[in-house]
Protein backbone atom coordinates (compact mmCIF):
# COMPACT_ATOMS: atom_id res chain seq x y z
CA UNK A 1 0.00 0.00 0.00
CA UNK A 2 1.17 3.34 -1.00
CA UNK A 3 2.28 5.40 2.38
CA UNK A 4 0.41 8.35 1.45
CA UNK A 5 -2.90 6.10 1.78
CA UNK A 6 -1.43 6.15 5.10
CA UNK A 7 -1.58 9.12 6.27
CA UNK A 8 -5.84 9.26 5.63
CA UNK A 9 -7.50 8.54 9.11
CA UNK A 10 -10.60 6.59 6.91
CA UNK A 11 -8.26 4.10 5.98
CA UNK A 12 -6.12 3.42 9.34
CA UNK A 13 -9.65 2.90 10.68
CA UNK A 14 -10.35 0.61 7.89
CA UNK A 15 -7.47 -1.31 8.93
CA UNK A 16 -7.58 -1.38 12.27
CA UNK A 17 -11.46 -2.90 12.00
CA UNK A 18 -10.24 -5.42 9.33
CA UNK A 19 -7.33 -6.84 11.52
CA UNK A 20 -10.01 -7.10 14.27
CA UNK A 21 -12.32 -8.98 12.37
CA UNK A 22 -10.54 -10.97 10.43
CA UNK A 23 -6.74 -10.87 11.86
CA UNK A 24 -3.93 -12.88 10.32
CA UNK A 25 -2.09 -15.23 11.11
CA UNK A 26 -4.80 -16.28 13.72
CA UNK A 27 -4.29 -20.21 14.36
CA UNK A 28 -1.81 -21.56 17.24
CA UNK A 29 0.19 -24.35 16.43
CA UNK A 30 0.99 -27.87 18.20
CA UNK A 31 4.20 -27.77 16.83
CA UNK A 32 6.76 -27.90 19.95
CA UNK A 33 9.93 -26.26 18.09
CA UNK A 34 7.77 -22.65 18.34
CA UNK A 35 8.15 -20.44 21.55
CA UNK A 36 5.08 -19.60 22.99
CA UNK A 37 3.98 -16.76 25.35
CA UNK A 38 0.79 -16.63 27.23
CA UNK A 39 -0.27 -12.84 27.57
CA UNK A 40 -2.84 -12.26 30.47
CA UNK A 41 -1.24 -11.53 33.92
CA UNK A 42 -0.91 -7.75 32.70
CA UNK A 43 -4.78 -6.94 32.18
CA UNK A 44 -8.01 -7.34 33.07
CA UNK A 45 -9.57 -8.94 29.79
CA UNK A 46 -7.14 -9.70 27.29
CA UNK A 47 -5.56 -12.85 27.23
CA UNK A 48 -3.41 -13.61 24.06
CA UNK A 49 -0.87 -16.62 23.28
CA UNK A 50 1.55 -15.45 20.65
CA UNK A 51 3.89 -18.28 18.81
CA UNK A 52 6.43 -18.02 16.85
CA UNK A 53 9.65 -19.94 15.33
CA UNK A 54 12.64 -18.29 15.01
CA UNK A 55 15.38 -19.90 13.53
CA UNK A 56 19.18 -18.91 11.79
CA UNK A 57 18.84 -14.98 13.13
CA UNK A 58 15.14 -15.02 11.12
CA UNK A 59 11.76 -15.02 12.27
CA UNK A 60 10.10 -18.12 10.06
CA UNK A 61 6.85 -17.59 11.20
CA UNK A 62 4.35 -16.03 13.92
CA UNK A 63 1.00 -17.12 14.97
CA UNK A 64 -1.92 -15.94 17.72
CA UNK A 65 -5.02 -16.61 19.03
CA UNK A 66 -7.23 -15.48 22.25
CA UNK A 67 -9.76 -13.17 23.56
CA UNK A 68 -8.94 -9.40 23.17
CA UNK A 69 -10.09 -5.92 21.86
CA UNK A 70 -10.05 -4.37 18.79
CA UNK A 71 -6.93 -2.61 19.74
CA UNK A 72 -5.00 -5.81 21.11
CA UNK A 73 -6.24 -7.56 17.89
CA UNK A 74 -5.41 -5.47 15.35
CA UNK A 75 -1.96 -4.70 16.62
CA UNK A 76 -0.79 -8.21 17.42
CA UNK A 77 -2.15 -9.08 13.45
CA UNK A 78 -0.41 -6.11 12.03
CA UNK A 79 2.77 -7.14 13.86
CA UNK A 80 2.47 -11.37 12.57
CA UNK A 81 2.52 -9.53 8.95
CA UNK A 82 5.08 -7.08 9.97
CA UNK A 83 7.77 -8.88 11.65
CA UNK A 84 7.12 -12.11 9.59
CA UNK A 85 10.29 -13.13 7.46
CA UNK A 86 12.35 -10.50 9.08
CA UNK A 87 15.32 -11.20 10.50
CA UNK A 88 16.01 -10.38 14.29
CA UNK A 89 17.88 -7.39 14.25
CA UNK A 90 15.23 -5.91 11.39
CA UNK A 91 12.51 -7.07 13.65
CA UNK A 92 14.18 -5.37 16.60
CA UNK A 93 14.34 -2.18 14.87
CA UNK A 94 10.40 -2.51 13.79
CA UNK A 95 9.45 -3.07 17.48
CA UNK A 96 11.56 -0.36 18.64
CA UNK A 97 10.08 1.87 16.36
CA UNK A 98 6.63 1.02 17.27
CA UNK A 99 7.27 1.07 21.24
CA UNK A 100 8.52 4.85 20.67
CA UNK A 101 5.44 5.70 18.67
CA UNK A 102 2.94 4.34 21.28
CA UNK A 103 4.78 6.27 23.56
CA UNK A 104 4.54 9.56 21.50
CA UNK A 105 7.87 9.44 21.03
CA UNK A 106 9.76 9.94 16.97
CA UNK A 107 9.22 6.98 14.72
CA UNK A 108 9.78 6.10 11.17
CA UNK A 109 6.24 5.23 9.75
CA UNK A 110 8.03 3.70 6.90
CA UNK A 111 8.91 0.38 8.62
CA UNK A 112 5.87 0.28 10.58
CA UNK A 113 3.53 0.00 7.45
CA UNK A 114 0.07 -0.53 8.38
CA UNK A 115 0.78 -0.45 12.06
CA UNK A 116 0.92 3.47 11.78
CA UNK A 117 -2.75 2.92 12.20
CA UNK A 118 -1.85 2.96 16.31
CA UNK A 119 -0.27 5.96 16.21
CA UNK A 120 -2.85 7.66 18.10
CA UNK A 121 -3.52 5.09 20.87
CA UNK A 122 -1.02 6.85 22.82
CA UNK A 123 -4.03 9.27 23.49
CA UNK A 124 -5.90 7.08 25.66
CA UNK A 125 -3.06 6.06 28.44
CA UNK A 126 -5.61 3.23 29.71
CA UNK A 127 -5.43 1.37 26.03
CA UNK A 128 -1.17 1.28 25.36
CA UNK A 129 -1.20 -2.27 26.98
CA UNK A 130 -3.69 -3.27 24.40
CA UNK A 131 -1.94 -1.55 21.86
CA UNK A 132 2.31 -3.47 22.94
CA UNK A 133 0.37 -6.79 24.15
CA UNK A 134 1.19 -8.97 21.15
CA UNK A 135 4.34 -6.80 20.58
CA UNK A 136 5.45 -7.37 24.03
CA UNK A 137 5.38 -11.17 23.48
CA UNK A 138 7.26 -11.01 20.62
CA UNK A 139 10.41 -8.94 22.03
CA UNK A 140 10.22 -11.44 24.66
CA UNK A 141 10.92 -14.32 22.60
CA UNK A 142 13.21 -12.79 20.44
CA UNK A 143 15.19 -11.48 23.50
CA UNK A 144 14.97 -15.52 24.41
CA UNK A 145 16.01 -16.42 21.31
CA UNK A 146 19.29 -14.51 21.67
CA UNK A 147 19.89 -15.39 24.97
CA UNK A 148 19.66 -19.15 23.34
CA UNK A 149 22.27 -18.43 20.78
CA UNK B 1 -39.57 11.93 46.23
CA UNK B 2 -35.60 13.44 46.00
CA UNK B 3 -35.19 17.01 44.57
CA UNK B 4 -32.40 15.27 42.87
CA UNK B 5 -31.13 18.66 41.69
CA UNK B 6 -30.75 20.47 45.21
CA UNK B 7 -28.84 16.96 45.88
CA UNK B 8 -26.50 17.43 43.15
CA UNK B 9 -25.60 21.03 44.65
CA UNK B 10 -23.87 18.81 47.31
CA UNK B 11 -21.68 16.80 45.12
CA UNK B 12 -18.38 19.19 44.26
CA UNK B 13 -17.99 16.66 41.16
CA UNK B 14 -21.19 16.72 39.74
CA UNK B 15 -20.66 21.30 39.91
CA UNK B 16 -17.62 21.18 38.39
CA UNK B 17 -17.86 18.13 36.03
CA UNK B 18 -21.18 19.36 34.45
CA UNK B 19 -20.82 17.44 30.95
CA UNK B 20 -20.01 14.17 32.72
CA UNK B 21 -22.57 11.14 32.90
CA UNK B 22 -21.35 9.34 36.10
CA UNK B 23 -22.71 5.35 36.03
CA UNK B 24 -19.65 4.13 37.63
CA UNK B 25 -21.02 3.99 40.90
CA UNK B 26 -20.76 0.33 41.28
CA UNK B 27 -17.05 0.61 41.62
CA UNK B 28 -16.79 3.95 43.82
CA UNK B 29 -18.92 7.01 44.35
CA UNK B 30 -18.89 10.56 43.96
CA UNK B 31 -18.42 12.47 47.62
CA UNK B 32 -20.80 15.16 49.05
CA UNK B 33 -19.25 18.34 50.50
CA UNK B 34 -19.96 17.98 53.78
CA UNK B 35 -17.54 14.13 53.69
CA UNK B 36 -14.83 16.11 52.11
CA UNK B 37 -15.22 18.69 54.90
CA UNK B 38 -14.54 15.90 57.46
CA UNK B 39 -11.64 14.77 55.96
CA UNK B 40 -10.43 18.44 55.35
CA UNK B 41 -11.62 19.31 58.96
CA UNK B 42 -9.39 16.63 60.74
CA UNK B 43 -6.29 17.62 58.70
CA UNK B 44 -6.42 21.54 59.35
CA UNK B 45 -8.18 22.08 62.66
CA UNK B 46 -8.11 18.65 64.56
CA UNK B 47 -5.07 16.54 63.57
CA UNK B 48 -3.98 13.54 66.13
CA UNK B 49 -3.53 9.49 66.25
CA UNK B 50 -6.57 7.48 68.35
CA UNK B 51 -6.97 5.81 71.80
CA UNK B 52 -3.03 7.16 72.66
CA UNK B 53 -2.79 10.80 73.45
CA UNK B 54 -3.71 12.29 76.58
CA UNK B 55 -4.60 15.95 75.18
CA UNK B 56 -8.11 17.68 73.78
CA UNK B 57 -7.69 17.31 70.39
CA UNK B 58 -6.90 13.77 70.77
CA UNK B 59 -9.83 12.97 73.15
CA UNK B 60 -11.89 14.62 70.71
CA UNK B 61 -10.74 12.28 67.68
CA UNK B 62 -11.08 9.57 70.02
CA UNK B 63 -14.70 10.83 70.26
CA UNK B 64 -15.47 11.40 66.73
CA UNK B 65 -13.97 7.91 65.70
CA UNK B 66 -15.54 5.54 68.38
CA UNK B 67 -18.40 7.89 68.01
CA UNK B 68 -18.79 6.94 64.48
CA UNK B 69 -19.43 3.27 65.57
CA UNK B 70 -22.87 4.35 66.96
CA UNK B 71 -23.69 5.66 63.33
CA UNK B 72 -23.18 3.09 61.79
CA UNK B 73 -24.48 0.72 64.03
CA UNK B 74 -27.95 2.99 63.80
CA UNK B 75 -27.59 2.79 59.58
CA UNK B 76 -27.56 -1.22 59.63
CA UNK B 77 -29.12 -1.67 63.50
CA UNK B 78 -26.82 -3.22 65.22
CA UNK B 79 -25.04 -2.46 68.85
CA UNK B 80 -21.68 0.01 68.33
CA UNK B 81 -19.64 -2.81 69.56
CA UNK B 82 -20.62 -5.05 66.84
CA UNK B 83 -18.72 -2.26 64.05
CA UNK B 84 -14.99 -2.81 63.33
CA UNK B 85 -13.84 -0.41 61.15
CA UNK B 86 -11.41 -2.32 58.52
CA UNK B 87 -9.58 -0.94 55.08
CA UNK B 88 -12.29 -2.08 53.02
CA UNK B 89 -14.99 -4.90 52.53
CA UNK B 90 -12.02 -6.92 50.75
CA UNK B 91 -10.25 -6.60 54.19
CA UNK B 92 -13.41 -7.27 55.92
CA UNK B 93 -14.17 -10.93 53.80
CA UNK B 94 -10.29 -11.34 54.23
CA UNK B 95 -11.17 -11.22 58.01
CA UNK B 96 -14.21 -13.53 57.98
CA UNK B 97 -12.17 -16.02 55.77
CA UNK B 98 -9.22 -15.89 58.25
CA UNK B 99 -11.19 -16.12 61.52
CA UNK B 100 -14.01 -18.17 60.81
CA UNK B 101 -10.95 -20.67 58.87
CA UNK B 102 -9.46 -21.20 62.19
CA UNK B 103 -13.00 -22.85 63.53
CA UNK B 104 -13.11 -24.79 60.48
CA UNK B 105 -11.74 -28.37 60.28
CA UNK B 106 -10.19 -30.61 57.32
CA UNK B 107 -13.17 -31.44 54.98
CA UNK B 108 -15.89 -28.69 55.82
CA UNK B 109 -17.06 -27.03 53.12
CA UNK B 110 -18.17 -23.39 52.23
CA UNK B 111 -21.01 -22.19 49.88
CA UNK B 112 -20.30 -19.37 47.97
CA UNK B 113 -22.03 -18.85 43.98
CA UNK B 114 -20.09 -18.08 40.69
CA UNK B 115 -21.57 -14.33 40.84
CA UNK B 116 -19.27 -13.57 43.67
CA UNK B 117 -16.65 -10.52 43.50
CA UNK B 118 -12.97 -11.99 44.04
CA UNK B 119 -13.21 -10.54 47.31
CA UNK B 120 -15.59 -13.08 48.34
CA UNK B 121 -14.22 -16.00 45.87
CA UNK B 122 -10.21 -15.89 46.69
CA UNK B 123 -9.83 -15.48 50.59
CA UNK B 124 -12.19 -18.87 50.32
CA UNK B 125 -10.02 -20.52 47.62
CA UNK B 126 -6.68 -20.41 49.75
CA UNK B 127 -8.18 -21.39 53.09
CA UNK B 128 -9.79 -24.00 51.12
CA UNK B 129 -6.44 -24.90 49.90
CA UNK B 130 -4.63 -24.73 52.99
CA UNK B 131 -6.78 -26.28 55.17
CA UNK B 132 -8.50 -28.89 52.68
CA UNK B 133 -11.99 -27.71 52.93
CA UNK B 134 -14.31 -28.32 49.75
CA UNK B 135 -16.01 -25.05 47.63
CA UNK B 136 -19.38 -25.67 46.93
CA UNK B 137 -21.42 -23.30 44.87
CA UNK B 138 -25.14 -22.57 44.86
CA UNK B 139 -26.93 -22.92 42.17
CA UNK B 140 -28.48 -19.78 40.31
CA UNK B 141 -30.32 -18.49 37.63
CA UNK B 142 -28.80 -16.99 34.41
CA UNK B 143 -29.33 -13.37 36.11
CA UNK B 144 -27.35 -14.93 39.26
CA UNK B 145 -30.27 -15.13 41.67
CA UNK B 146 -30.47 -17.67 44.13
CA UNK B 147 -34.13 -18.56 44.92
CA UNK B 148 -34.72 -20.12 48.62
CA UNK B 149 -35.52 -23.77 46.62
CA UNK B 150 -32.27 -23.85 45.39
CA UNK B 151 -30.60 -22.64 48.33
CA UNK B 152 -32.17 -25.79 50.45
CA UNK B 153 -30.48 -27.83 47.67
CA UNK B 154 -27.16 -26.85 48.01
CA UNK B 155 -27.40 -26.80 52.13
CA UNK B 156 -26.03 -29.88 54.00
CA UNK B 157 -24.77 -30.38 57.29
CA UNK B 158 -20.92 -30.26 55.82
CA UNK B 159 -21.34 -26.89 55.27
CA UNK B 160 -20.06 -24.92 57.95
CA UNK B 161 -20.21 -21.24 56.05
CA UNK B 162 -22.14 -20.04 53.80
CA UNK B 163 -21.14 -16.55 51.88
CA UNK B 164 -22.44 -14.55 49.51
CA UNK B 165 -23.02 -11.02 47.87
CA UNK B 166 -26.19 -9.17 49.68
CA UNK B 167 -26.57 -8.08 45.70
CA UNK B 168 -24.45 -8.93 43.34
CA UNK B 169 -22.08 -6.52 41.47
CA UNK B 170 -22.32 -7.30 37.92
CA UNK B 171 -26.00 -8.06 37.71
CA UNK B 172 -27.43 -6.30 40.62
CA UNK B 173 -28.91 -10.00 42.08
CA UNK B 174 -30.74 -9.37 44.97
CA UNK B 175 -30.67 -12.60 47.30
CA UNK B 176 -32.88 -13.65 49.64
CA UNK B 177 -30.78 -13.69 52.54
CA UNK B 178 -32.94 -13.51 55.58
CA UNK B 179 -34.22 -16.99 54.50
CA UNK B 180 -30.91 -18.24 53.63
CA UNK B 181 -29.31 -17.07 57.09
CA UNK B 182 -32.20 -18.72 58.74
CA UNK B 183 -31.92 -22.42 56.74
CA UNK B 184 -28.20 -22.13 56.78
CA UNK B 185 -28.12 -21.65 60.90
CA UNK B 186 -30.63 -24.40 61.11
CA UNK B 187 -27.30 -26.68 60.09
CA UNK B 188 -25.46 -24.09 62.20
CA UNK B 189 -23.55 -22.77 59.26
CA UNK B 190 -22.08 -19.27 59.66
CA UNK B 191 -23.22 -16.71 57.16
CA UNK B 192 -21.15 -14.03 55.92
CA UNK B 193 -22.35 -11.35 53.65
CA UNK B 194 -20.64 -8.78 51.07
CA UNK B 195 -22.98 -5.44 51.15
CA UNK B 196 -21.10 -3.55 48.96
CA UNK B 197 -23.73 -3.05 46.76
CA UNK B 198 -26.54 -3.32 48.92
CA UNK B 199 -25.15 -0.68 51.88
CA UNK B 200 -25.30 2.46 49.59
CA UNK B 201 -28.71 1.81 47.98
CA UNK B 202 -31.06 -0.09 50.25
CA UNK B 203 -32.21 -0.23 53.75
CA UNK B 204 -29.97 -3.23 55.30
CA UNK B 205 -31.07 -4.78 58.71
CA UNK B 206 -28.64 -6.81 59.92
CA UNK B 207 -30.71 -8.07 63.20
CA UNK B 208 -33.25 -9.08 60.88
CA UNK B 209 -31.08 -11.10 58.59
CA UNK B 210 -30.02 -12.65 61.78
CA UNK B 211 -26.59 -12.87 59.63
CA UNK B 212 -23.21 -13.59 61.40
CA UNK B 213 -20.88 -11.13 59.53
CA UNK B 214 -21.40 -8.10 56.98
CA UNK B 215 -19.18 -6.05 55.86
CA UNK B 216 -19.51 -2.81 53.60
CA UNK B 217 -17.17 -0.30 51.81
CA UNK B 218 -17.83 2.96 52.88
CA UNK B 219 -16.16 4.60 49.58
CA UNK B 220 -19.56 3.09 47.25
CA UNK B 221 -21.63 5.03 49.86
CA UNK B 222 -20.10 8.58 49.20
CA UNK B 223 -17.69 7.82 52.09
CA UNK B 224 -14.14 8.43 51.28
CA UNK B 225 -11.02 5.62 50.87
CA UNK B 226 -9.79 3.18 52.80
CA UNK B 227 -12.72 2.13 54.74
CA UNK B 228 -14.45 -0.93 55.27
CA UNK B 229 -17.40 -1.44 57.83
CA UNK B 230 -17.63 -4.67 59.22
CA UNK B 231 -20.25 -6.33 61.49
CA UNK B 232 -20.31 -9.11 63.57
CA UNK B 233 -22.85 -10.48 66.14
CA UNK B 234 -21.20 -9.27 69.07
CA UNK B 235 -20.22 -13.14 70.40
CA UNK B 236 -18.68 -14.24 67.25
CA UNK B 237 -16.44 -11.45 67.11
CA UNK B 238 -14.91 -11.93 70.55
CA UNK B 239 -14.36 -15.35 69.50
CA UNK B 240 -12.59 -14.70 66.37
CA UNK B 241 -8.87 -14.50 65.86
CA UNK B 242 -8.22 -10.93 64.03
CA UNK B 243 -6.28 -10.92 60.93
CA UNK B 244 -3.25 -8.27 61.62
CA UNK B 245 -1.91 -7.97 65.49
CA UNK B 246 0.07 -4.74 66.14
CA UNK B 247 -0.67 -1.43 68.13
CA UNK B 248 -3.85 -0.36 69.88
CA UNK B 249 -5.37 -4.24 69.22
CA UNK B 250 -3.46 -5.35 72.35
CA UNK B 251 -4.18 -4.74 76.08
CA UNK B 252 -1.10 -6.02 76.89
CA UNK B 253 1.85 -8.45 76.13
CA UNK B 254 5.21 -9.81 77.73
CA UNK B 255 8.46 -11.13 77.00
CA UNK B 256 7.58 -14.76 77.30
CA UNK B 257 5.09 -13.82 74.28
CA UNK B 258 1.56 -14.01 76.06
CA UNK B 259 -0.57 -11.83 74.45
CA UNK B 260 -3.82 -10.46 76.02
CA UNK B 261 -5.88 -8.63 73.39
CA UNK B 262 -8.46 -5.84 73.87
CA UNK B 263 -12.22 -6.62 73.59
CA UNK B 264 -13.63 -6.35 69.76
CA UNK B 265 -14.19 -4.56 68.19
CA UNK B 266 -11.25 -2.93 68.89
CA UNK B 267 -9.03 -6.30 68.47
CA UNK B 268 -9.66 -5.96 64.22
CA UNK B 269 -8.29 -2.28 64.29
CA UNK B 270 -3.99 -3.31 64.23
CA UNK B 271 -2.24 -0.17 64.04
CA UNK B 272 -3.47 3.37 63.02
CA UNK B 273 -6.56 3.23 61.50
CA UNK B 274 -8.01 5.37 58.64
CA UNK B 275 -9.17 8.36 61.41
CA UNK B 276 -10.66 11.05 58.78
CA UNK B 277 -11.37 8.31 56.86
CA UNK B 278 -13.67 6.71 59.35
CA UNK B 279 -14.82 9.77 60.61
CA UNK B 280 -15.99 11.26 57.20
CA UNK B 281 -17.80 8.09 55.97
CA UNK B 282 -19.79 8.40 59.46
CA UNK B 283 -20.52 11.76 57.63
CA UNK B 284 -21.83 9.94 54.44
CA UNK B 285 -23.96 7.22 56.81
CA UNK B 286 -25.51 10.25 58.27
CA UNK B 287 -26.23 12.24 54.57
CA UNK B 288 -27.60 9.01 53.09
CA UNK B 289 -29.74 8.21 56.28
CA UNK B 290 -30.90 12.28 55.92
CA UNK B 291 -31.92 11.48 52.25
CA UNK B 292 -33.85 8.01 53.50
CA UNK B 293 -32.53 4.43 52.55
CA UNK B 294 -35.85 3.89 51.31
CA UNK B 295 -36.36 6.95 49.14
CA UNK B 296 -32.72 6.27 47.16
CA UNK B 297 -33.83 2.75 46.90
CA UNK B 298 -37.14 3.61 45.19
CA UNK B 299 -35.64 6.37 42.91
CA UNK B 300 -33.02 4.38 41.94
CA UNK B 301 -35.41 1.60 40.72
CA UNK B 302 -37.40 3.86 38.77
CA UNK B 303 -34.67 5.38 37.18
CA UNK B 304 -32.92 2.36 36.11
CA UNK B 305 -36.66 1.12 34.53
CA UNK B 306 -36.16 4.52 32.66
CA UNK B 307 -32.32 3.59 31.51
CA UNK B 308 -33.72 -0.24 30.63
CA UNK B 309 -36.61 0.90 28.93
CA UNK B 310 -34.34 2.85 26.85
CA UNK B 311 -31.87 0.56 26.52
CA UNK B 312 -34.16 -2.22 25.62
CA UNK B 313 -35.52 -0.89 22.36
CA UNK B 314 -31.58 -0.13 21.13
CA UNK B 315 -31.17 -3.07 18.54
CA UNK B 316 -27.84 -3.14 18.77
CA UNK B 317 -27.27 -3.50 22.63
CA UNK B 318 -28.53 -6.66 24.26
CA UNK B 319 -29.10 -6.48 28.19
CA UNK B 320 -28.06 -9.72 30.18
CA UNK B 321 -30.02 -8.23 32.97
CA UNK B 322 -33.36 -7.41 32.08
CA UNK B 323 -35.32 -9.31 34.78
CA UNK B 324 -33.55 -8.24 37.67
CA UNK B 325 -35.43 -5.48 39.30
CA UNK B 326 -32.50 -3.44 40.72
CA UNK B 327 -28.57 -2.80 40.55
CA UNK B 328 -26.90 -2.03 37.31
CA UNK B 329 -27.66 -2.89 33.76
CA UNK B 330 -25.22 -4.92 32.96
CA UNK B 331 -25.07 -5.40 28.73
CA UNK B 332 -23.17 -5.30 25.17
CA UNK B 333 -23.25 -3.69 22.40
CA UNK B 334 -23.47 -6.76 19.04
CA UNK B 335 -20.13 -7.32 17.98
CA UNK B 336 -18.47 -4.52 19.41
CA UNK B 337 -15.85 -5.99 22.19
CA UNK B 338 -16.63 -4.33 26.00
CA UNK B 339 -13.58 -2.36 26.56
CA UNK B 340 -13.87 -0.72 23.01
CA UNK B 341 -18.00 0.35 23.98
CA UNK B 342 -16.53 1.50 27.28
CA UNK B 343 -13.65 3.69 25.20
CA UNK B 344 -16.55 5.22 22.78
CA UNK B 345 -18.74 5.63 25.65
CA UNK B 346 -15.95 7.51 27.32
CA UNK B 347 -15.41 9.57 24.58
CA UNK B 348 -18.91 11.07 25.36
CA UNK B 349 -18.01 12.17 28.60
CA UNK B 350 -19.82 8.89 30.21
CA UNK B 351 -18.11 6.74 32.63
CA UNK B 352 -18.91 2.95 32.84
CA UNK B 353 -17.17 -0.02 33.76
CA UNK B 354 -16.03 -2.80 30.99
CA UNK B 355 -14.80 -5.95 31.11
CA UNK B 356 -15.59 -8.72 34.01
CA UNK B 357 -16.00 -7.10 36.88
CA UNK B 358 -13.89 -8.47 39.08
CA UNK B 359 -16.13 -11.04 38.71
CA UNK B 360 -14.22 -13.64 37.03
CA UNK B 361 -16.49 -16.67 37.21
CA UNK B 362 -19.74 -15.06 36.64
CA UNK B 363 -19.18 -16.15 32.78
CA UNK B 364 -20.14 -19.93 33.75
CA UNK B 365 -23.81 -18.56 34.70
CA UNK B 366 -23.74 -15.62 32.02
CA UNK B 367 -21.73 -17.21 29.50
CA UNK B 368 -20.10 -14.46 27.89
CA UNK B 369 -16.96 -12.98 29.83
CA UNK B 370 -17.07 -9.85 29.62
CA UNK B 371 -19.89 -6.71 29.68
CA UNK B 372 -20.41 -3.31 30.10
CA UNK B 373 -21.97 -2.43 33.41
CA UNK B 374 -24.17 1.04 33.90
CA UNK B 375 -24.38 1.75 37.60
CA UNK B 376 -26.58 4.57 38.90
CA UNK B 377 -26.91 6.37 42.47
CA UNK B 378 -29.08 9.03 43.76
CA UNK B 379 -27.92 11.43 42.14
CA UNK B 380 -28.00 10.44 38.86
CA UNK B 381 -31.05 11.78 36.49
CA UNK B 382 -33.30 11.07 33.90
CA UNK B 383 -31.67 13.62 31.24
CA UNK B 384 -28.32 11.40 32.04
CA UNK B 385 -30.29 8.21 31.22
CA UNK B 386 -31.49 9.62 27.89
CA UNK B 387 -27.99 10.82 26.72
CA UNK B 388 -26.43 7.35 28.09
CA UNK B 389 -29.44 5.76 25.39
CA UNK B 390 -28.33 7.88 22.58
CA UNK B 391 -25.01 6.97 22.89
CA UNK B 392 -25.51 3.63 23.28
CA UNK B 393 -27.53 3.59 20.14
CA UNK B 394 -24.34 4.75 18.50
CA UNK B 395 -21.75 1.76 19.80
CA UNK B 396 -20.63 0.20 17.05
CA UNK B 397 -17.45 -1.02 15.42
CA UNK B 398 -16.74 1.63 13.04
CA UNK B 399 -17.72 4.28 16.39
CA UNK B 400 -15.34 2.35 18.49
CA UNK B 401 -12.00 2.23 16.46
CA UNK B 402 -13.03 5.90 15.23
CA UNK B 403 -12.16 7.31 18.69
CA UNK B 404 -8.69 7.09 17.83
CA UNK B 405 -8.60 9.25 14.84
Amino acid sequence: MANSLLNDPEILRELIMDHYQYPHNHQLTEDKSYASVHMASDSCIDDITVQSLIRDGKIQDIRFDGVACTISTASTSMMTDLLKGKSVEEANGIIDNYFSMIDAGEYDPDVLEEAVAMKNVYKQANRIKCATIGWKAMRQMIDESEKES
Amino acid sequence: MLDVEKLRQDFPMLVNQPDLIYFDNGATTLKPKCVIDAVTDFYTSHTSNVHRGDYAIAATNDRLYDGTRKIFAKLINCEPNEIAFLHNVTACLNQAAYGLGKMLKEGDTVLLTKAEHASNLLPWFELAKEKNLKIEYIETDRQANISVESFRRAMHEGVKVVSIAHVTNVLGSIQPVKEITEIAHSYGAYVVIDGAQSVPHMKVDVKDIGCDLYGFSAHKMCGPGGVGILYGKHELLEKMEPLYRGGDMNARFSSDQTVLLKNAPVRFEAGTPDIEGVIAAGKAAEYLMEIGLDEIHEYEKELRAYLLEGMQKLDNIEILNPDNEYGPVAFNAKGVFAQDAAGYLASKNIAVRSGNHCAKILHEIIGTDQSIRASLYFYNTKEEADRFVQAASEISLENAVGIFF
